[in-house]
């Protein structure tokens, strides 16, 4: 019997704030062990937590964004469990009445996206962190550091509307675009910014009732994701097409050794006795604050690359990736403005894009260097015909190191673009009267001479003329001899 | 609500508390009369009671600002029973096993 996978996915996103999630610690990364503590994070007796208000801010611009219905008065609840990297043995977090409800996220290119349902967003607190166990003589420990414990963590999770590992990794990718495009989280997974559990069971094709499930925990990688589950759902399909039936477990998946090992089984399944968070008050989202957050959204990704579509032409794969990053898309609209939007697409997401790769560096730091206007006045010479496209990626190449508009840069390097046709019309006519015989068989219908003789220009003009200008030139002149009319005479001495 | 031993067991369990055989009846009619004590509210007639506001004004969000009120690593580690190199010194996170 054939089955089929049905997956849902429970997303971390670590919050971009100053502060903790209840109390006044740095939210920093990276600071020395345990230093970044109080007795509220440590959960010391008498400590009184208070909710951090852009927590709460950008808890609402990811709801709203998302289409989530925003709930006017959420609950926190403390969620009870043991384990080392909690402090309090207690999680504070959101139960029976979240901030938000319901949404959907779009992915996929412009035009073409799915929109994957959603079950609910709220905010909670991280844990610390522990090392994996250290062993002294016939001792072994693990080493806590609680710099992490209560950093704001927004939870959101997903309907079980996945079927194949490849949407949860499309998924994925968009959420992480998404928080960075309203600059919520910055989310890296490969730091735990973005972390990923996975639900996962098997039922046979075309059955309406849920198999017994899996979670597959701290997928910390989109690759991990995608082969972790690629590897839980091997595991099952096996055991039930063998008759076997699957124990509802949790297990960690090793990305480096494609390995599941089960954390824990049904036996020892957790018991949270969730009550509400005697220490904080209802928390209130009034019409005010709900309308500055919904005033405060930028246009959203998927909105973004719909108007680029339809206000630039470009193809939708080229508006997606353009909306990949918000900062992008700033930069290639600020070019557009200034220079033919399609060209300028293009250098945007081949020469723009080439450089960030091969430089490591961000759009930020590269618009610092070569800020949009400066790109977008080359690409209108270049839409212009001034300066032919090679010469153009040369002058891009000047661009990242010096200073200088596109002429400054050119004289600079002793360069002269000979775009113009008033530039070329001498070297044309020069060419064409130093090869009589390839003239004669271009008039006798020959094409490949024609191109012989757009080289010969080329070379003379030492790669800075623009082929296509050259070309043109070449053909009027032939349509003009064609005719019967006189070749005008080449001026003396050249450029 | 009389509660039994073995709910007794169980909670302690899950609080992860140590219980000796001989407490469990003691602890069992202590709990009981607890709730019974709970339960008395639930014979209150409450129709027409607005639910108990938990939000004064002085509860509003905290402004988000580092307060500069943290420990040092030397009062953080000075309450934990073990610590090593900055860190707080805790019985091995137990790792996976095959599935």
């Amino acid at each position: 019997m054939a089955h089929e996978a049905v997956i849902g996915l429970e997303c971390h996103i670590q919050l971009r704030t100053r502060g903790k999630m209840f109390c006044g610690c740095p939210a920093e990364f990276g600071a020395p062990p345990d230093t970044n503590v109080c007795p509220v994070c440590l959960g010391l007796p008498g400590a009184l937590p208070r909710a951090n208000r852009a927590a709460v801010e950008a808890a609402l611009r990811l709801g709203l964004a998302l289409g989530c219905a925003i709930r006017e008065e959420s609950v926190f609840a403390r969620k009870h469990y043991f384990y080392p990297d909690s402090p309090k043995n207690y999680q504070i977090t959101q139960y029976d009445r979240p901030l938000c409800a319901g949404g959907s996220l779009p992915v996929g290119e412009a035009g073409g996206e799915r929109r994957y349902d959603l079950e609910r967003l709220h905010l909670e607190e991280d844990t610390g962190k522990s090392s994996h166990p250290v062993r002294a003589g016939d001792r072994a420990f693990s080493l806590v550091d609680f710099n992490r414990a209560g950093v704001p963590l927004l939870e959101l999770v997903t309907q079980p509307v996945f079927r194949e590992p490849a949407e949860c990794a499309a998924f994925l990718a968009a959420l992480r675009r998404l928080v960075r495009w309203l600059g919520v989280s910055d989310g890296d997974m490969e730091k735990g910014q973005l972390r990923c559990d996975a639900n996962v069971s098997l039922r046979p094709a075309g059955a309406a009732a849920l198999g017994v499930k899996t979670e597959l925990k701290n997928l910390n990688s989109i690759r991990g994701v995608e082969r972790g589950l690629a590897a839980e759902i091997a595991r099952q399909r096996l055991l039930l097409e063998g008759g076997g039936v699957v124990g509802q477990a949790t297990l960690s998946y090793d990305v480096e050794h494609d390995r599941l090992a089960v954390m824990r089984s049904k036996e020892d399944a957790h018991d949270y006795r969730y009550f509400p968070e005697p220490d904080l008050p209802v928390l209130r989202v009034v019409g005010a604050v709900l309308e500055a957050a919904r005033a405060g959204l930028p246009e959203l990704p998927w909105t973004r690359a719909a108007r680029l579509v339809g206000r630039y032409g470009l193809s939708a794969h080229d508006a997606s990736v353009l909306c990949e990053q918000r900062e992008l898309a700033d930069y290639y609209e600020a070019c557009a403005a200034v220079a033919d939007e399609r060209l300028a697409a293009n250098w945007v997401m081949t020469e723009v894009l080439r450089v960030l790769h091969e430089r490591a560096g961000s759009i930020g730091e590269f618009a610092a260097r070569v800020p949009a206007v400066r790109l977008g006045g080359l690409v209108a010479r270049v839409a212009a015909k001034e300066i032919p496209g090679p010469l153009a990626k040369q002058v891009f190449g000047w661009m990242l190191d010096e200073e200088g508009g596109v002429d400054e840069l050119l004289a600079r390097h002793g360069v002269r673009a000979m775009g113009a046709a008033t530039d070329l019309r001498p070297l044309v006519l020069e060419v064409l009267g130093e090869h009589a015989a390839a003239v004669a068989q271009v008039l006798a219908g020959s094409s490949r001479t024609l191109d012989f003789l757009v080289g010969q220009v080329m070379k003379k003009s030492r790669g800075q003329a623009a082929p296509q200008v050259v070309r043109e030139l070449l053909e009027t002149e032939f349509a003009r001899r064609a005719a019967g009319e006189s070749p005008p005479r080449a001026p003396r001495g050249g450029p | 609500m009389a509660i039994q031993r073995d709910e007794v067991r169980r909670i302690a369990g899950l609080a992860r508390l140590e219980i000796r055989e001989e407490e469990l009846d003691r602890i069992a009619a202590e709990l009981s009369s607890v709730l019974d004590y709970a339960g008395a509210l639930k014979r209150l007639d409450l129709a027409g009671c607005e639910p108990l506001s938990f939000a004064p004004p002085a509860a509003a969000l905290r402004a988000d600002e580092p307060d500069g009120r943290c420990l040092t690593a030397e009062q953080a580690l000075a309450m934990a029973p073990e610590a090593e190199g900055g860190f707080f010194l805790v019985p091995p996170v137990i790792e996976g096993q095959d599935p």
